[in-house]
């Protein structure tokens, strides 16, 4: 399918258009046309998209594939890779995602950046990351993947740091950029080891048809006493770990907060954070040959997403909860991998992407109201001021805490039924993390919109009086933002409320589409379906409880932040406050960082350094003083013997360079005379 | 004398021809006291050089290889030349001469 | 006697002529247009072995570059009138003595080696395709190493011959 090409090329064209000549744009036409570009771009990318998807169900599901081969790229040897982008059920789930959310997120950033004089960097840049992240996602063969993966981390570090000029925003980008090349470097090495050992069996290929084929021949295989695909795997979920902001390479998620709410919601939520998820469904065959690296991925997951829910609950600052919301949503989805439950990996990504997205713009739109004030402190009683943004965002929290019947349920149900069949223990950590999740979400619903307006409060309860002076200026502007930023909002809480339809199980009288769509492409991947009919009443039990659960922990914030009837402070001192302390503080990590890695470095230099300075030159010192002792040693000999002996050889030298020196005429004539007597001699000794 | 004959041209009279040329370069190369000649006489060893290489060729059975080899030496003697004048160019800049036998500067 | 022959014995005798112009003229702009005369005089010795191609680089080359530049350091050096300054020969006894010698000795290491004659008449052949393949096929490295020398002369007449600025 010739269409597949101009998915991924809309978005290069307008990003290119962008940002060349866009300034030009903005300046002769006015803003909206570069909005309407680069959205224009993002939206008839999207609709091929549709047509895309809509050929491709209209194929038997064993043959759903389309291709666009471009260009031949790399002929070597028996290794032919080749510019081609592939859409089957997986990778068209992932297109509508990225194309469907991305063209909502820039409808939005042009009522957001209504301020900003740079919009055509903005639009052109969001145009650059959807043509990445497409390529990532409709690649063939993880070379093209890589582009995508390289690229979507680049435009993630210059938006990250659009607002270029606040040191802090641009250390934050560097910050993403570098965690996530240190992740970036491992999915190379994993994807170097991964050729290497399938060109030794005589497979070298690239092609992600292919690997489906040929990873089987890994079984066995060891390198260094490990087995290969283990090796391999691990290497390339470190990737993931990068992309997808898990532990331990998670920390530069909560700081590319910094970038503008639009970029947060679409790449650090709804995209480019998923890559991770997503290469790893798409190497499913692979990694199903390796239990070591999926028990790792399930540890890892439910870790982090414990670890993060925790860090959310104190966070005071609106997007840096929402942030860790994300951090620790991502780790489910790897638990479901690392459950072997790629589906519902995959359809928890989606609906995640729905009511992430909705959650960001949400609060975007609050904090564009407000002023640019992103602490929940200064908040409060928004919900009469801004209705749309409120309801939508009440619509995604409530999807997000796994209420029924809106989409987290679903999915995170899913998630929990298999992780519970994979491991209790997994699906234990799991509730919690549910249970937490309901409670920080609603804590910030009703810190943000509902109560007394404390706008231009004083964070600092004992300068409270003061600040009350100031308070009329800053209540009165708060308005509900204009329609380009609420019709995308509504539209995501629609998906929101309807996106976890798509795959009710069975045990609801659903048929859960999702699953059956993606079974082609997972059917080879071995995927746990013989335990799926264990028993209803499991299934039932399941949910209930996980419902009661995300209910406790609503009831909770209720309590805490509404009624008032609990005092969060009695909460925060519990154990002497180190709990509150420890998650406030996101448990050190950073510090951690800094006091290991960076001081690390420094000490081995330091130490390095002293190294240098006492043995080395120590040796050298050593080295010299006792040369010194057997030179004066020497000296006595040296003066009788040696030196009669060098004066001699000296005047030797003297003497006959002065009788060679007269040859030495510097006249290059004179040189040609005596090279051709020279020839001359040997051609009289030889030819006579 | 060498199977040299009036009435068909052989290899030998190339041979002599290009003895003759590399015995003159030899003379001016010995007898000039002008930078510039002593490089005019080396075009002319190296032209000798190229009429035996391409003399060879046509009366051996080696194919090109010799033509090769006298497109190769133009080629040096092009870039040999170049140089050598902007050697001379230069000598004449900074001595204000370019007489061989003032040029002593590296005398023992 | 045939056409070809009087075309070799003209030829030598203008390559020789020029030759001996290059070596024994006193005035060094006299040598550069003798030289001249040589060279062509070369060039049509090479189309009587018909190497056309060999001669065509001979005149563009030698005739159209070398030529030419040594003409103008010629006339960038010195008074080009005062021929006792400007193309002084020295010590021509010792040095035709040397000559004769060595023309001596080649000439007879000539005609004493034994020439192997191919068998049969070698048939005359237009040059430019051969020598292309050559250059391309089987000396393509030296025709790339040359390509590199070229690089290094241009860059280093440049070098050497531009303005010191700061000494």
């Amino acid at each position: 399918m010739q269409a597949l090409r101009w998915i991924v090329l809309l978005p290069l064209i307008g990003a290119a258009i962008n940002l060349t000549l866009g300034s030009r744009i903005q300046r002769s036409v006015g803003r909206a046309g570069v909005a309407v570009l680069g959205s224009g771009m993002a939206l008839a990318s999207f609709a091929i998209a549709v047509t895309g998807f809509l050929k491709l169900r209209a194929l038997e599901p064993e043959s759903r594939l389309l291709l666009d081969n471009v260009l031949p790229w790399l002929h070597v040897g028996s290794l032919n890779v080749s510019l081609a982008f592939q859409l089957d059920p997986l990778s068209a789930v992932m297109v509508l995602v990225v194309t469907g959310i991305g063209s909502l997120i820039h409808i939005y950033s042009f009522g957001y950046m209504d301020e900003d004089p740079a919009l055509w960097r903005f639009f052109g840049l969001l145009n650059l990351f959807l043509f990445a992240m497409l390529t990532l996602v409709l690649g063939d063969n993880i070379l093209v993947m890589f582009v995508g993966w390289e690229g979507v981390g680049l435009c993630s570090w210059a938006l990250i740091g659009f607002w270029y000029k606040d040191h802090a925003n641009t250390a934050a980008a560097n910050k993403a950029f570098l965690f996530n090349r240190i992740g970036d470097f491992a999915f190379l090495c994993g994807t170097m080891l991964l050729f290497w050992s399938l060109a030794g069996l005589g497979h070298a290929t690239l092609v992600f048809r292919e690997l489906d084929t040929v990873v089987g021949l890994l079984e066995g295989q060891a390198l260094w006493g490990v087995p290969v695909a283990t090796l391999a795997t691990l290497l390339l979920f470190i990737g993931a770990t990068g992309k997808s902001a898990q532990i331990p390479l998670y920390v530069w998620l909560p700081d590319a907060m910094a970038g503008p709410t639009p970029v947060s919601a679409l790449i650090h939520a709804a995209t480019m954070v998923t890559a991770g998820v997503y290469m790893v469904s798409r190497l499913h065959c692979l990694f199903s040959l390796a239990p070591f690296t999926l028990n790792v991925i399930a540890v890892v997951g439910t870790t982090t997403a414990i670890f993060a829910a925790t860090i959310a609950v104190t966070q005071h600052d609106i997007k840096k909860v929402l942030a860790y919301s994300t951090v620790s949503q991502l780790g489910y989805m790897f638990v479901a991998l690392g459950c072997g439950a790629y589906a519902a990996g995959v359809f928890h990504l989606v609906t995640h992407a729905f009511f992430k997205a909705c959650l960001f713009l949400g609060a975007g739109s609050v904090i564009h109201a407000s002023h640019h004030e992103q602490d929940m402190r200064r908040m409060g009683g928004l919900r009469t001021k801004m209705p749309l943004t409120f309801w939508t965002f009440l619509v995604s929290t409530m999807a997000i805490a796994g209420l029924p019947p809106l989409a987290g349920f679903f999915s995170k149900d899913e998630i929990l039924l298999k992780a519970y069949q994979h491991d209790p223990l997994l699906w234990g950590v799991g509730l919690v993390t549910a249970g937490l999740t309901a409670f920080y979400m609603f804590r910030q619903v009703f810190l943000v919109f509902f109560g007394e307006s404390r706008a231009g409060a004083s964070l600092d309860p004992h300068a409270s009086a003061h600040a009350a002076d100031h308070h009329g200026h800053h209540v009165h502007e708060v308005h509900e933002s204009s329609a380009a930023m609420t019709l995308p909002l509504v539209l995501l809480a629609c998906g929101a409320l309807t996106a976890g339809w798509l795959g009710i199980p069975s045990a609801l009288g659903g048929n859960n589409l999702f699953t059956e769509w993606l079974s082609p492409v997972f059917a080879s991947g071995g995927e746990h379906h013989g335990v799926e009919h264990e028993g209803l009443e499991l299934e039932y039990a399941l949910m209930v409880v996980s419902v009661l659960v995300a209910l406790a922990g609503i009831t909770l914030a209720y309590l805490v932040y509404l009624r008032k009837s609990l005092n969060a402070d009695t909460f925060s001192r519990i154990a002497r406050g180190v709990p509150y302390r420890l998650s406030f503080n996101k448990y050190y990590v950073d510090e951690f960082y800094y006091g290991t890695v960076l001081a690390g470095t420094l000490a081995l230099s330091r130490a390095l350094g002293w190294f240098d300075k006492v043995i080395i030159d120590g040796v050298v010192n050593g080295a010299a003083a006792s040369v010194r002792a057997v030179s004066i040693l020497g000296g006595g000999i040296d003066k009788v013997v040696v030196d009669g002996l060098v004066n001699f050889t000296a005047r030797a030298f003297n003497g006959v360079g002065g009788a060679l020196r007269l040859a030495q005429t510097g006249n290059i004539n004179a040189y040609v005379y005596v090279l051709l007597i020279g020839v001359t001699a040997v051609l009289l000794a030889g030819a006579w | 004398m060498l199977g040299m004959s009036m009435t068909t041209v052989g290899l030998a009279h190339y041979l002599f021809v290009s003895l003759v040329l590399l015995c003159l370069g030899l003379f001016c190369v010995l007898t000039r006291r002008n930078a510039i000649g002593v490089l005019m006489g080396i075009e002319l060893i190296l032209n000798s050089a190229g009429i035996n290489f391409v003399a060879a060729s046509r009366f051996g059975s080696s194919g090109f290889d010799g033509q090769v080899f006298a497109v190769f030496i133009i080629m040096l003697a092009a870039a040999e030349s170049a140089i050598g004048l902007a050697v001379v160019l230069g000598i004449y800049r900074r001595m204000r001469a370019i007489d061989t036998s003032r040029l002593t500067t590296l005398q023992g | 006697m045939t056409a070809a022959d009087v075309m070799f014995f003209v030829l030598a005798a203008l390559a020789i002529v020029g030759a001996a112009g290059v070596a024994f003229s006193r005035h060094i702009l006299y040598s550069a247009l003798s030289l001249m005369v040589a060279l062509f005089g070369v060039a049509g010795l090479f189309i009587t072995l018909s190497a056309d191609f060999v001669a065509g680089v001979q005149v563009l080359i030698y005739v159209g570059g070398v030529l030419v530049i040594t003409l103008f350091a010629v006339m960038l050096t010195q008074g080009i009138q005062n021929v006792a300054v400007s193309n002084r020969a020295v010590g021509s006894t010792a040095a035709g003595l040397l000559t004769t010698g060595l023309f001596v000795l080649l000439l007879r290491a000539m005609a004493k080696a034994q020439w192997v004659r191919p068998s049969g008449e070698v048939s005359a052949q237009t040059s430019t395709a051969g020598i292309g393949n050559a250059l391309l096929g089987q000396y393509v490295l030296p025709f790339e190493v040359a390509s590199l020398v070229l690089l290094a002369v241009l860059v280093g007449a440049v070098v050497l011959t531009r303005k010191e600025t700061a000494e």
